[in-house]
């Protein structure tokens, strides 16, 4: 007897819908046993984590908050992915676009510098992570460098540049040696949409990303192209389609959206420029992009997910003392299902006995 | 001459990690696997390693921890990668996301804690020889076996049988597993290796090169390994130069840093990351005429029978 793997003749539909709720269940099943292996109550844990952050007013804007950084990165990486271009330093890209943006919050704190300041700073911080982002892709179209590499080294300058300005020339000098900025001005913040509230206008950009997502890549000859560069490459390069350029393009894209969600971090929920301004962002949307099966809606669901695990991560760490890495544990456990659990909508198991088969006659 | 020895000293004992992850990269990568998983079996193999050494005293019961960690990770890998023929990049992501998280659970019981590191090598006299005797009689175990295992990767890949027939199942599985060779199960062997290797590298960090675990710790060495890889051209003579070349841009911006040169530590940390970024550059612009990467590597091989 032995397990083996079949293609099927044809992508299976129905696994396809049901293949990320599979992951979602297989993932409570596996984080339901290491609470226990932990010696925590796995039923008060799964309740923390999953249901208690739905159950009231804060932690709902709270998802939302979290939620848009991730929604945003993960539709430009589903773009590259989607064309068969591995970029896996969002963060890097983030902090590029986070950092650019504050340049400009900083130069004109105290100045009476009107309602330009943060369209200016949304606008450079998606070019800088663009531009960022443009370095990876530069480098494998015009000279072969495994963009994955390059990408994600250019993660640990980003951070470093970061540190640097805020303990450097950006520091607060009111800010007690903390490395920090000053507090944004008012003209340099991200409007919230309730008052008092921490929702802002960035998940409105977000849904919106979201919308654009879903046009370029059903209703245009772009998306087109990006999708059989990726699926059938020899049948692009038969259209005529440029592989190279559609590289650059969407990790421009993807550089674009993930430093406009950086300078949206930290012109709203943060307020000012300090390392540890992502928990991970960058690298949490490379998650919600398969989990959303690449695709935009999908995208939407799967990053609003995600946000309730940092949620929920936080308030297990508070009322349960589960420490936080268990939610990368989970962002882990999950990512593993979701891509074996793909893995079934291309192929099918089946057993087959290992005894000595006999000859068939005829082909 | 004191500085100098301390110098290469510190370099030797830098690139050490880097050179044990990068052989089982080699390894891996030559049977057509590409394993980005290197940084999650590397930190895991941190927090096993210094878990088991901090609990019996003893560092080789650390090193074999981390070993062990290593290869578990590296099964993980396997049976996604290579039984459901999940995209290679994919997995080796998720394995690095899981190993971050999985190492932090594992190493908060220890945070904090300090272990008596790994001995030198002590010769009576010959060890006390101005400046050679040190750097070669005087190392910790873990650099001489780093050493003894790329030779012994050398000898496996270019004169032994089976080394070939790994050769073979990285360059073309279809024809590989067309005569007869278990394609799926070699690979298999090989991402263990792997996996043994990166784990002892990440052992190596807090039982020799910092007697302490602190979180994060590996800091990209196991993404820098991997570019270890590439730069070697998958050959081992080459990753033996390579990982010394890096181990010593490491030091040296330590030691730029200590002199008090007027540029930011900041800039000085970066160096390691920008310098595989242009090496990366530089040498793929060096061989535009036909890539020496293993023809199969990183594509999913699902046999029909």
């Amino acid at each position: 007897m032995q397990l083996v793997l079949e293609k099927r003749a044809e992508r299976s539909r129905t696994v396809a819908l049901i293949s990320p709720l599979i992951a979602i269940g297989l993932t409570i099943v596996t984080m339901t046993i290491l609470f226990a292996v932990m010696g925590k109550n796995p039923i008060l844990a799964l309740y923390v984590y999953f249901i208690a952050p739905l159950a009231d007013g804060y932690s709902l804007q709270e998802i939302a908050v979290k939620a848009t950084p991730l929604v945003m990165i993960a539709i430009g990486l589903s773009l590259c992915y989607l064309a068969n271009a591995w970029n896996i330093g969002a963060e890097g890209q983030f902090l590029m676009g986070a950092v650019a943006g504050s340049w400009i919050a900083v130069k004109t704190q105290g100045t009476e510098a009107g309602h330009w300041v943060l369209p200016a700073m949304l606008l450079l911080g998606a070019i800088a992570g663009a531009l960022y982002a443009l370095i990876p892709a530069i480098c494998k179209v015009r000279f072969g460098a495994s963009e994955i590499l390059t990408s994600l080294m250019l993660v640990y300058v980003a951070d470093l540049l970061l540190d640097y300005l805020v303990r450097g020339p950006w520091r607060d000098p009111q800010g007690f040696n903390f490395p920090t900025t000053a507090e944004f001005d008012p003209v340099a913040t991200v409007p919230t949409l309730i008052e008092a509230g921490r929702l802002h206008l960035g998940s409105i950009l977000a849904l919106i990303v979201v919308a654009a997502g879903a046009v370029l890549l059903g209703k245009t000859i772009k998306g087109f192209e990006i999708r059989v560069v990726g699926a059938a490459p020899r049948a692009a390069r038969f259209g005529g389609f440029n592989a190279n350029q559609l590289i650059l393009l969407t990790f421009a894209i993807s550089g674009a959206l993930s430093g406009l969600a950086g300078i949206i971090e930290v012109a709203g929920p943060v307020g000012h420029l300090q390392p540890g301004i992502s928990p991970g962002y960058g690298f949490t949307a490379i998650i919600v992009a398969f989990l959303g099966r690449l695709n935009p809606v999908g995208i939407l669901i799967a990053g609003l997910f995600l946000a309730l695990t940092f949620i929920g991560g936080e308030q297990a760490q508070i009322a349960m003392k589960i420490p936080l890495d268990v939610t990368k544990v989970f962002q882990g456990v999950l990512l593993f299902y979701v891509l074996a659990c793909d893995s079934l909508i291309l192929y099918r198991f089946r057993i087959i006995s290992s005894a000595p088969q006999v000859a068939r006659g005829t082909h | 001459m004191e500085l100098i020895e301390a110098i290469i000293l510190s370099v030797l004992a830098a690139s050490t990690p880097l050179l044990l992850a990068a052989t089982g990269e080699l390894v891996a990568e030559r049977s057509g696997v590409l394993n980005l998983g290197v940084e999650g079996m590397m930190i895991v193999g941190a927090a096993c390693g210094f878990g088991g050494a901090w609990l019996t005293g003893s560092i080789i019961v650390g090193a074999l921890c981390g070993i062990l960690a290593g290869v578990l990770m590296s099964l993980l890998f396997a049976a996604m990668a290579l039984g459901l023929a999940v995209n290679q990049v994919a997995t080796g992501l998720a394995l690095t996301i899981f190993g971050i998280g999985l190492s932090g659970l594992i190493g908060a019981g220890f945070v904090g804690e300090r272990i008596t590191p790994a001995p030198h090598l002590y010769v009576p006299f010959i060890t006390n020889i101005p400046l050679i005797g040190r750097i070669l009689f005087g190392e910790d175990g873990f650099v001489y076996l780093s050493l003894a295992l790329i030779a012994a990767v050398w000898w496996f890949l270019y004169r032994t049988r089976a080394g070939l027939i790994v050769r073979a199942c990285g360059d073309n599985h279809v024809s590989a597993h067309a005569l007869g060779y278990p394609v799926l199960r070699i690979r298999m062997y090989a991402v263990m290796f792997g996996g043994a290797c990166a784990g002892l590298a990440g052992a190596y960090l807090p039982l020799a090169y910092t007697p302490f675990f602190i979180p994060g710790m590996t800091a990209g060495r196991g993404w820098i390994a991997l570019a270890l890889t590439v730069f070697a051209s998958w050959r081992p003579g080459r990753l033996v130069i390579g990982a010394y070349l890096f181990g010593a841009v490491t030091i040296l911006q330590l030691h730029a840093q200590g002199a008090g040169i007027g540029i930011p530590s900041q800039f000085m940390s970066s160096l390691p990351y920008l310098a595989t970024v242009i090496v990366l550059v530089l040498l793929s612009r060096a061989r535009t005429g036909g890539s020496t990467a293993p023809a199969a590597l990183g594509t999913v091989f699902v046999p029909d029978r």
